[in-house]
């Protein structure tokens, strides 16, 4: 079984950004860069299956800038056999990103892609579920347990009121949450061993896909600001307070 | 223009993310239609119809719906999708599910998450974990959108008698299959619509010790969520998570107790009216966005609280 893994190169998890000052969009100036933690997830999960002689290989995938290559070189650590780059200055929106791995799903025919269920800087939620539209292959989104059970894979889903299991024909595509796994640290001579892996690079323009954004920003500005509470003394003057000034209680 | 809401309910009662969407179609100039899809849930769409400023409910009862699987809701909504010219579903993890899929078989973006509506085609939502609030344009004829629950007040519901119309569409795409569901029974309010909310983190140190939020959830009427350590460490199941990748809350009053304060928990709960936290460690950043901190020790604190409430 050979698995596709699409990455996201996005500000690191720990980094609060702030818009910039001119509201024309998000500061990223010199800011930590990492692989979206839920892509990370979808690779260890890849890893895995491989590690439990269910995958033969894992390519990992990103459409992004030439920078991009540090986090498929993270991939690689991780234990994805090879990498592509689909090139492109562009910042392109999901359904753009879809469709460029629509035709990376096609070159390559993966049996099962995984990806992340969310990218932590746009916060959409959106191209697992567009690549699955696009292909015409079954989704499974917010996994929390992945199991290959022959021509189908049964995954159990984190939803809104508890947990869904569903059972999904292969080739699908099946998108991270939080609790599929605790991925590996790379080690080091898993980080040398992965300078050597191949990584293609392909040019975005060279696979005929419509890229044109369909929204446009107009700004990016500061959230609300809460003002500044109290620290209070005792158990006692909480519950009076919020009893008498907040009146939340009663 | 007319706007198509789709209906989140569990074929027997509408769900109140439902009301807040139809509120979020009502900024939008036009009329609103609703879509009720699912198994034996004519019920569903009888209350529907019942909310304020919505003008026809669509109402699709078949097996192959009753689990909301997003192959066979995506394809019944791109089917019926005609003239609306935009579609909305509330973020919860089915609208989250299924939308994406409508907004690529229809080729046109999905605006996710939204947290205002500007005009017919621009929106607020918050991206980078509510950390900026992007005002986007969106150029599409056909608008695919999931709306912020908690931004939108609830519709009113009970008023309206809007005409229902039962439509015949049959789309069990056959690549997916459900199996079995395992939802928390529980007499509480629910996380996202409660007035209250009081949540533990990893200062709890164990299951059992949620009891002590029990009690005080038990006098408060309040609903109880976590932070993402809690779920993680399994201290509480996964559907009490608040945050950027877990559940949107804004109730009256959130108590904290034993939570940092991450930019992903607060991302959840900063929107909440008076924010309480209790945390024995007087650094904590959750104390930056709290109207009420007090630095003390949980298991003294909350025993103490119960009492004198
Ligand atoms: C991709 C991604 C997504 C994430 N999504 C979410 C999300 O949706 N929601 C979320 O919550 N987190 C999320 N996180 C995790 C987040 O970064 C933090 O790790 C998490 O919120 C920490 O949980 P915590 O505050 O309970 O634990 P900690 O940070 O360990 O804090 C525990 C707190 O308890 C206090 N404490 C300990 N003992 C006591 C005591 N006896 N009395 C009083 N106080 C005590 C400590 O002082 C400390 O402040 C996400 C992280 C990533 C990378
Ligand atoms: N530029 C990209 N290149 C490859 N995969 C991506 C890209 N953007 C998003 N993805 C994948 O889609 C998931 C969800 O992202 P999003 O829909 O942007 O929240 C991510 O976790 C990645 O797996």
């Amino acid at each position: 079984m050979k698995i596709l893994v699409p990455i996201k190169r996005v500000v690191d998890y720990n980094v609060k950004v702030r818009p910039k000052a001119d509201e024309s969009g998000v500061d990223l100036n010199n800011v930590k860069m990492a692989i979206n933690p839920f892509c990370e997830i979808a690779v260890e999960e890849a890893v895995r299956l491989k590690e439990a002689g269910s995958a033969t290989e894992i390519i990992a995938v990103t459409v992004g800038a030439e920078n991009a290559q540090e986090q498929l070189r993270t991939a690689l650590a991780l234990g994805a056999d090879r990498a592509i780059l689909v090139e492109t200055d562009l910042e392109v929106e999901p359904l753009g990103i879809s469709k460029v791995l629509k035709a990376i799903v096609e070159k390559e025919s993966p049996n099962l892609i995984i990806m992340g269920k969310q990218a932590i800087d746009g916060d959409n939620n959106q191209t697992g579920q567009m690549l699955a539209a696009l292909m015409n292959y079954p989704q499974a989104t917010f996994a929390s347990e992945l199991k290959i059970e022959g021509e189908k894979a049964v995954v159990t889903r984190e939803v809104d009121g508890g947990l869904q299991t569903i059972s999904i024909n292969l080739p699908a595509v099946v998108t991270s949450d939080l609790r599929l796994n605790e991925p590996r640290y790379a080690s080091l001579p898993n980080i040398m061993k992965a300078k050597q892996k191949p990584l293609e690079v392909i040019k975005s323009d060279d696979l005929g896909v419509d890229l044109n954004p369909r929204i446009s920003t107009l700004k990016v500005s500061h959230p609300p600001e809460r003002e500044a509470g109290i620290i209070v003394e005792s158990v006692d003057q909480l519950v009076e307070k919020l009893k008498n000034e907040a009146k939340v209680i009663s | 223009m007319t706007a198509l809401v789709i209906a989140e309910h569990d074929n027997n009662e509408l769900k109140v993310s439902t009301q807040n969407t139809i509120s979020a179609a009502s900024k939008l100039d036009g009329d609103i239609h609703v879509l009720v899809a699912g198994s034996e849930c004519n019920s569903v769409a009888e209350e529907a119809a019942t909310c304020e400023g919505v003008t026809k409910v669509l109402y699709v009862d078949s097996k192959e719906y009753e689990n909301f699987l997003a192959e066979n809701i995506a394809n019944l909504i791109k089917n019926v999708s005609g003239d609306y010219s935009s579609i909305l579903a509330p973020a919860t993890t089915n609208g989250k599910n299924y939308m994406p899929r409508v907004a690529a078989l229809l080729d046109v973006a999905q605006i996710s998450d939204i947290s205002s509506v500007e005009s017919e085609d621009t929106f607020q939502r918050p991206i980078y974990a509510g950390n900026c609030i992007a005002t986007v344009q969106a150029s599409d004829s056909k608008k695919v959108i999931t709306v912020r629950t908690t931004a939108f007040d609830a519709a009113a519901k009970g008023s309206n008698s809007a005409e229902i119309l039962k439509l015949e569409e049959l789309n069990d795409a056959g690549i997916s299959e459900f199996i079995k569901e395992e939802l928390a029974k529980s007499d509480r309010p629910e996380l996202t619509a409660a007035e209250v909310v009081i949540s533990g983190g990893r200062g709890m140190q164990n299951g059992d010790n949620f009891t002590l939020l029990e009690g005080i959830a038990d006098k408060l009427g309040a609903a109880i969520g976590a932070s993402r350590a809690a779920v993680d460490s399994g201290f509480v199941p996964n559907d009490y998570q608040v945050g950027q990748t877990g559940k949107i809350v804004a109730p009256n009053l959130y108590i904290a107790v034993g939570i940092s304060g991450a930019i992903q928990h607060l991302a959840g709960m900063k929107d909440s009216k008076v924010i309480v936290a209790i945390n024995k460690d007087e650094d904590a950043p959750i104390f930056q966005v709290a109207d009420y901190g007090l630095v003390a020790d949980l298991f003294t604190a909350l025993p103490e609280m119960e009492s004198k409430i």
